[in-house]
């Protein structure tokens, strides 16, 4: 079977590393130690030199970023891990916070030197009760050991709302505020966090922080593909044999990891569709999936890295109903506060509700094509899109499944595939009999 | 015991100064001691952080996991995002249904347990998620759904 490469996950196979101990046994926190060994300009050029892009989905430069703190503010300057990870698909930073802690605790003072910050923020969401525990537990226990010197990590719980991932969102969030995205600029870097200059990354970006000090970054910078060194811990799902988390080298071939590692297609079914990046990306077609998996080769074929999700689909799978249940989902997660997301999620739901039940004319297509056009660019952040993107996917590649919803009058999969009536937040029944009585 | 204004202090002298960054955690103690946000308990939370009671409620209605009506002493989340959806999480929805006699999104009239269709968990390499309390059950099938709820019994 082909091996994975294990960097961030590197050890925690062999040994418990959510102790200290065993962390510090394999040469854990000398990064750091390497780190505040060096001047704030020095280290940001060596993150720089790693080219480490960001794992959060918009694979921006992580040492570019941290270049862009304003440090000679007299504000303090904020570290922000961005933990929320609720992209439908998405279970890598999970993996990290439960079974290597003290690798993105190690990363969290590195990139706390480099940007001159004292205080650093993990915003976990709400749902991860467990990985809370062993996060929580773990900066304790390096804290007691005194290796933060006059950093503080403050662990703070989102409360179930996927729009907090948004880092601008996030941090109206820390803030104590509705989770609605800022207007930019400021960009964070200038204006972030209590309006002081702050660095947001992901989990899985901070984690490999530490790796690259270890190997320097010039030897890092070889690892993975040059325009997006090192590995990524890929979460495949969907209807695959071996479902789960892979560390994997950048540039690793899509088919590799789904045929090798993942086993292939379940139940000896055919491959349909790949949803590369996590639900909001355009997908894939079965001939396309040759595609080495980095940010630029995805780019060049239409679709985007992401958060390095891939949503496996078999054959049995409708796609209007595949579509449908995806756009409820933005529709929910959607804040609410530009119309055209707000009120656009809305309406793509309901024709493709039409679609799926057979009442759609050919005119709804195009009307639902155009409603993602109103939409596309014309909202405060990139949920909007992430609501049209992979519906406009489904219409452009599988258009022939959608037509045949219009002239059969109903949908030609019905309960073959496993998305039939799939039921979301927004359809049940919100009342409860017990509510009403409080009610009254 | 401390009080939920004392707590609501201690997790206060996190945050700087001045910041309302300590409501989200203030409100999850508060729900923590009753298992929803009444009224009374908002307006013990703004009481305690210095704000409105209505600005408590304009954080509490955006957040799901926060709630304003109550909930069964027992809470089971499945998730039918696309991953759980596509291995199955409608059957395992339909399964606590059938077990419970309610629909998803209503809490049985006993106040025991409340279901819920929820987004995806974070856990969709291991499908279906079934959150119990907040504590994630994985691999769910609708087999397995009379042993998930066995186990609350005891
Ligand atoms: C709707 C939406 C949801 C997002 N959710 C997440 C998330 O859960 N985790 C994450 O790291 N980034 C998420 N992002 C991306 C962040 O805005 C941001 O780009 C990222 O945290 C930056 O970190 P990085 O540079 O290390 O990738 C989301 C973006 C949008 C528009
Ligand atoms: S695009 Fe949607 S989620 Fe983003 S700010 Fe506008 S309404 Fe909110
Ligand atoms: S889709 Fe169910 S946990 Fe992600």
């Amino acid at each position: 079977m082909a091996e994975q490469h294990k960097v961030l996950l590197a050890g925690a196979d062999e040994r418990d590393l959510t102790q200290l101990a065993e962390y510090r046994a394999i040469g854990g926190y000398r990064g750091v130690d390497k780190a505040r060994a060096m001047t704030s300009d020095a280290l940001i050029d060596e993150l720089q030199q790693a080219n480490l892009r960001g794992r959060g989905g918009a694979g921006f430069p992580m040492g570019r970023k941290a270049s862009l703190i304003d440090r000679k503010s007299p504000k303090p300057k904020y570290l922000v891990v961005n933990a929320d990870e609720s992209e439908p698909g998405a279970f890598k930073d999970r993996e990290v916070m439960a079974r290597v802690p003290h690798r993105l605790i190690e990363g969290c003072l590195i990139a706390a030197h480099a940007i001159e910050s004292t205080d650093v923020f993990i915003y976990i969401r709400g749902e991860y009760l467990a990985e809370y525990e062993v996060l929580a537990a773990a900066v304790e226990e390096a804290r007691e050991a005194g290796i933060f010197g006059d950093v503080r990590i403050t662990v703070h719980r989102g409360a179930g709302a996927y729009i907090c991932g948004e880092e601008t969102a996030l941090l109206e969030s820390l803030e104590g505020k509705r989770g609605q995205p800022r207007p930019r600029p400021p960009f964070p870097p200038i204006q972030g966090l209590y309006a002081a200059p702050t660095q947001i990354n992901n989990v899985c970006t901070i984690a490999t922080v530490p790796v690259i000090l270890e190997m320097g970054a010039e030897e890092f910078a070889k690892t993975g593909v040059p325009s997006s060194p090192g590995t990524a811990i890929f979460s495949v799902s969907g209807n695959v044999v071996r479902p789960g988390n892979y560390e994997l080298d950048l540039g690793t071939p899509m088919r590799e990891l789904i045929y090798e590692h993942a086993g292939g297609i379940a139940d000896g079914r055919e491959l349909k569709a790949v949803i590369p990046g996590g639900s909001s990306v355009p997908a894939l077609s079965p001939d396309q999936i040759d595609v080495p998996l980095d940010y630029d080769s995805l780019g060049a074929i239409g679709t985007f890295f992401g958060a390095a999700s891939l949503i496996v689909v078999d054959d049995r799978c409708c796609m209007v109903q595949l579509a449908l249940r995806s756009t409820k989902f933005y529709m929910h997660e959607s804040c609410g506060k530009c119309t055209p997301c707000r009120v656009g999620t809305r309406w793509m739901v309901q024709i493709l509700e039409s679609i799926e039940n057979g009442t759609a004319t050919h005119a709804d297509l195009e009307l639902l094509d155009s409603v993602g056009d109103n939409i596309l660019g014309k909202v405060l952040c990139a949920l909007g899109e992430f609501a049209v993107y992979p519906v406009a996917s489904y219409l452009d590649k599988w258009r022939d499944e959608f037509v045949a919803h219009v002239e059969q009058g109903g949908c030609p999969f019905g309960s073959s595939s496993p998305l039939e009536g799939i039921l979301a937040p927004s359809d049940q029944h919100a009342h409860s009999p017990m509510a009403a009585e409080a009610l009254v | 015991m401390t009080s939920l204004y004392d707590e609501i202090q201690e997790v206060r002298a996190r945050y700087p100064e001045g910041s309302r960054s300590a409501v989200l955690p203030a409100l999850r103690l508060a729900q923590e001691r009753d298992g929803w946000l009444s009224r009374a308990a908002l307006e013990e939370v703004a009481d305690a952080l210095e704000v409105t009671p209505a600005f408590c409620y304009s954080i509490a209605t955006f957040y799901d996991m926060l709630h304003l009506e109550p909930v069964g002493r027992v809470t089971i989340d499945v998730c039918t995002n696309l991953p759980c959806a596509l291995c199955g999480a409608q059957e395992v929805v339909e399964a606590f249904e059938s077990e419970l006699g309610i629909r998803a999104g209503e809490t049985t009239p006993d106040g025991g347990i409340t279901l819920r269709a929820v987004e995806c968990l974070g856990g969709c390499g291991y499908a279906t998620v079934v959150a119990v309390n907040d504590r994630y059950r994985q691999h769910a099938r609708a087999e397995t759904v009379p042993e998930i709820l066995g186990e609350l019994d005891g």
